[in-house]
């Protein structure tokens, strides 16, 4: 190949760069190791996690079953090593499999239109504010306190430069839901959206039919949050809400120490041109079929530069892609029971703790630990290898004293005797 | 059909909801160990759903076989040279996929106990070093979630550190043949946008630029080698020019292939750049995603970088917080996780020779090419290509064809397409990277093709128009999908159901 292109040395290939740009040095990384070490290592790694441990972690990342064809679907070259499918005629695979996903996304949160994925919930957060200012013309977006923490911390990060001011709602602090006296007091005319997150960080459904009223009422947006899809499998669809996003990643995705999850965005027809992201739609070939292509591409950065909706370029195809297996294996009946599991077993662990909100709750909740400290009861788990609840210390202070416990089909009723056992100490 | 093609059968799929059956099901759940209760009694009447209309009911071997049928309709790099320039599709080692499923990496919960997370921090942790050593910068942030989303991190940093020398500045210069990710971005962080036009070479103008920087210039976004495939011969001095006017170089690293083990960013002058880990440290593109668009910077931006940082202690690897001038965070949790597990492990696999071996093969693949298509197609820019060459239709649109026939053409012959009119400043662009994946006999195939298409063009340029004319879905109406949204199935579907 070098004699073809007349060279007699790879060197030779980059000899053309300026001298002063170049390494002149081996990397200072080791030479490659063979597929077994690789394993070893990574299994070595491995170990010095929690694995064969018991969680009640949720908080945003949930442990779920995992059905087997997930994997078989996603392991498939032709999903795993394709690209955007921007040459519709030879990637109408992976389009019909964005073609559903958005379908049964819509099917779940009762909008008519949802984009191919966002990058996770948490960034899918900021482009419902954003959306929403296109929308209203308006700056101001009013967000629950009662929303994941890290997602409102990315929404402030993506708002400072966007001319978007962001006040935050307290919650009611016996039901542990968005205190609509609030909400109504910090409502006005610049008010662009008011987010909150059902079930929300505390695991507590919120009242989004009256914040949804409420909004309306001024001229701003509903958005609504959510983190655990699974819920959506018996929660009533927020069909009042403007712009629906959360976070996929209960749908086959294992916790992975944060990501790659799948995030949404879904909203009512007549938003359809403000929605971020990528869209695939329906069309026909020269031949008269039906096919399956990217659409609505001048809402996007390619085309419209930086006047684009968004700066995002990728989805998050193959996380979707599982999601959208994980939906069809559970389908209509199943999402229903794997959703009554939960809430079966989250009632069961509750029942023997001291809940700190009243409001009701999906598969997690708020326990307070009375007399010991959710450290002392998390050091006792440990022992047992279950990791107990979050300490909700970190992120608000007032709860100190407070656990956020998840219980999802995955946990056993053993586990369960463990927690009541511990906060008992 | 020669070369790589024969006709074969596709089969017909339905969409899910059009095969779905009441009362059919693929899943099984263990019987509950505690009482059943009733989610209208839970939850109250009014928050409790009756059932998801429409939602599909199909059994497990109806579920596999669409979406095997549905993968049948794809192509992939597992059949075959992808050769889509800046997108860098190659190998996706299949050792990847297993390692980032093992089970205290794949089930670690962000949240657990840092104590029981160090195995997870150590693969951030390594990670983080050797990606610093490939770029030459001194510190990497892994949160970004994709390129774009990395470019939005880095130019977010550029701001902070300017605010704290107590003016933010207002535009960020791009050149012509920049992303398009570029542009948006810099709007994203309230910067205006000014264009910079290339020489003659396809290179930056150095005098065109020092007109435009001034003491209003917060940065200059590159890409290098640039998205003509060609490495800014005045790099140094550009960085230099930047920086005495008090602006910042960011650099796109979507190219990265072109350099790693040869030359480094943070070498010849880069402040802050992102790498796309599904481009250069083969994690699998999936259809679109998931990527991970780690950022690498210098010493005066490490400051502000999101947190979480790592940081070794006594008890081992722990996340800080305590970062008073970080821009805050950028993505829940640490970021893509198993994309760095992935990341991790091709660098492992190849090792410092390794990599700089795939980096010359990369280079030798795109030249091969380029000397293969120089007879048929008309090459604009003749300066020395790295990584992927770009060609222009021009020839060929003579006689009515242009890039995108070519490339729907290319599709009868076995291949992906070339990137389609990109850059801008080619004049209908055909953008070829090969990368360091494919063989000798792959790349000869695609020259035969590409040559053979040349021909077609010279004698029945109607033909190639028509293209492709042996995939189970011929050309696309793409315009009427955009002129009349359908966006997702209803049980009245608005577009009959034809052939399938």
């Amino acid at each position: 190949m070098l004699a073809a292109i007349g060279l007699e040395s790879q060197d030779q290939l980059y000899a053309h760069l300026p001298k002063d740009v170049l390494l002149g040095r081996p990397l200072d990384l080791a030479p490659g190791v063979s597929e077994y070490e690789i394993t070893a290592y990574f299994r070595e790694l491995a170990s010095r996690c929690a694995p064969g441990y018991a969680s009640f972690l949720g908080a945003g990342v949930y442990a779920h079953y995992r059905p087997v064809l997930c994997d078989v679907v996603v392991s498939r070259g032709e999903f795993l090593t394709s690209y955007t499918p921007y040459q519709p005629e030879m990637a109408q695979g992976t389009l019909a499999a964005i073609f559903e996903f958005q379908t049964m996304v819509c099917q779940l949160t009762g909008m008519d239109v949802a984009n191919a994925s966002m990058y996770d919930g948490s960034t899918a957060t900021p482009e419902v504010a954003l959306m929403a200012a296109r929308i209203t013309k308006r700056e101001k977006v009013l967000i629950a306190r009662s929303v994941h923490p890290e997602y409102r911390t990315v929404l402030r990060t993506y708002s400072r430069y966007e001319g978007i001011t962001i006040e935050e709602i307290a919650y009611d602090p016996a039901t542990g839901q968005m205190d609509l006296a609030d909400l109504d007091a910090k409502l006005d005319s610049d008010t662009a959206a008011v987010i909150l997150q059902s079930p929300n960080f505390f695991g507590v459904l919120e009242n989004w039919k009256q914040a949804a009223a409420l909004a309306h009422g001024k001229g701003a947006l509903l958005g609504y949050l959510f983190t655990e899809a699974v819920s959506l499998g018996i929660v009533d669809p927020p069909v009042d809400a403007d712009i629906v996003a959360g976070e996929l990643q209960s749908f086959a995705h294992p916790p992975s120490f944060g990501g790659p999850f799948a995030g949404i965005i879904a909203t009512r027809e007549k938003y359809m041109r403000q929605i971020p992201g990528r869209l695939a739609g329906q069309t026909v070939d020269s031949n008269g079929n039906r096919a399956f292509c990217l659409t609505l591409s001048t809402r996007e950065q390619h085309i419209r530069r930086e006047k684009a909706t968004s700066n995002i370029c990728t989805n998050q195809a193959l996380i979707a892609l599982m999601a959208t297996v994980f939906m069809t294996v559970y389908g209509r009946e199943g999402l229903r029971e794997l959703a009554i599991q939960n809430l079966s077993k989250a009632r069961y662990l509750a029942n023997g703790l001291e809940r700190r909100f009243s409001g009701s709750f999906f598969n997690e909740f708020v326990a307070k630990t009375g007399s010991s400290s959710p450290e002392k009861v998390n050091e006792s788990l440990l022992e047992n290898k279950i990791i107990g609840g979050l300490p909700l210390r970190r992120f608000y202070p007032e709860l100190a004293d407070c656990v956020l416990l998840c219980a999802t089909e995955m946990i056993r009723r053993e586990h369960m005797d463990r927690v009541h056992q511990a906060f008992q100490l | 059909m020669p070369g790589k093609t024969r006709n074969n059968i596709s089969q017909n799929e339905p969409l899910l909801f059009e095969i779905s059956h009441p009362g059919k099901r693929a899943y099984q759940l263990p019987e509950l160990d505690v009482p059943l209760v009733d989610p209208g009694e839970a939850l109250g009447a009014g928050n409790a759903r009756q059932e998801i209309a429409d939602f599909p009911e199909v059994s497990e071997i109806e579920a596999i076989r669409h979406f095997t049928r549905l993968s049948t309709w794809n192509y992939a790099i597992d059949l075959g040279l992808f050769p889509l320039g800046s997108c860098t599709m190659k190998y996706n080692p299949r050792i990847n996929e297993l390692v980032a499923r093992t089970e205290g990496l794949a089930w670690a919960h962000p949240y657990q106990p840092e104590a029981l997370a160090q195995g997870a921090m150590q693969v951030m942790t390594n990670l983080e070093a050797a990606l610093a050593e490939i770029t030459g910068m001194d510190a990497v942030t892994l949160e970004p979630a994709a390129g774009a989303h990395g470019e939005l991190t880095g130019v977010l940093l550029i701001r902070a550190l300017l605010e704290t020398r107590g003016n933010p500045r207002k535009k960020v210069i791009i050149p012509d043949s920049a992303h398009g990710t570029n542009p948006a971005t810099a709007a994203m962080a309230g910067y205006e946008v000014e264009n910079l036009k290339s020489n003659a070479k396809g290179m930056m103008d150095l005098e065109a630029l020092s007109r435009v920087a001034d003491e209003n210039t917060a940065a200059l976004m590159i890409t290098n080698p640039n998205t003509i495939g060609i490495f800014e011969e005045e790099i140094v001095k550009v960085c230099q020019l930047m920086h005495s006017r008090g602006g910042l170089v960011y650099m796109d690293g979507a190219n990265m292939n072109a350099l790693v083990g040869i030359a480094r960013p943070g070498d010849f002058g880069i402040d802050v750049m992102h790498l796309n880990l599904h481009k250069t440290f083969s994690t699998p593109h999936g259809g679109g995603g998931p990527g991970s668009g780690a950022v690498a910077v210098k010493k005066h931006l490490e400051p502000f970088l999101p947190v979480p940082r790592l940081k070794r202690t006594g008890e081992g690897l722990s996340f800080d917080y305590d970062r008073p001038q970080s821009i805050g965070k950028v993505r829940a949790y640490y970021g893509n996780f198993g994309v760095l597990i992935r990341a991790l492990a091709y660098i492992l696999a190849h090792g410092g020779p390794g990599l700089k071996q795939a980096t010359l093969d990369a280079l030798l693949n795109a030249n091969y090419i380029r000397k293969g298509l120089e007879p048929f197609f008309d090459l604009p820019f003749k300066s020395p290509s790295m990584h992927e060459c770009v060609f222009s239709d021009s020839r060929q649109a003579r006689r009515g064809v242009k890039t995108m026939d070519i490339a729907k053409r290319l599709i009868d012959y076995g291949f992906h397409p070339y990137t389609v009119a990109f850059p801008l400043v080619v004049q209908g662009a055909m953008m070829i990277e090969p990368t360091e994946t494919e063989s000798r006999q792959e790349l000869d195939l695609f020259i035969e093709a590409m040559s053979a298409i040349a021909k077609e063009i010279e004698e029945d340029p109607q033909f190639v128009l028509k293209a492709p004319h042996h995939t189970r879905t011929s050309r696309v109406d793409e315009v009427m999908a955009a002129r009349r949204p359908v966006l997702r199935w209803r049980r009245q579907a608005p577009v009959s159901i034809a052939a399938d």
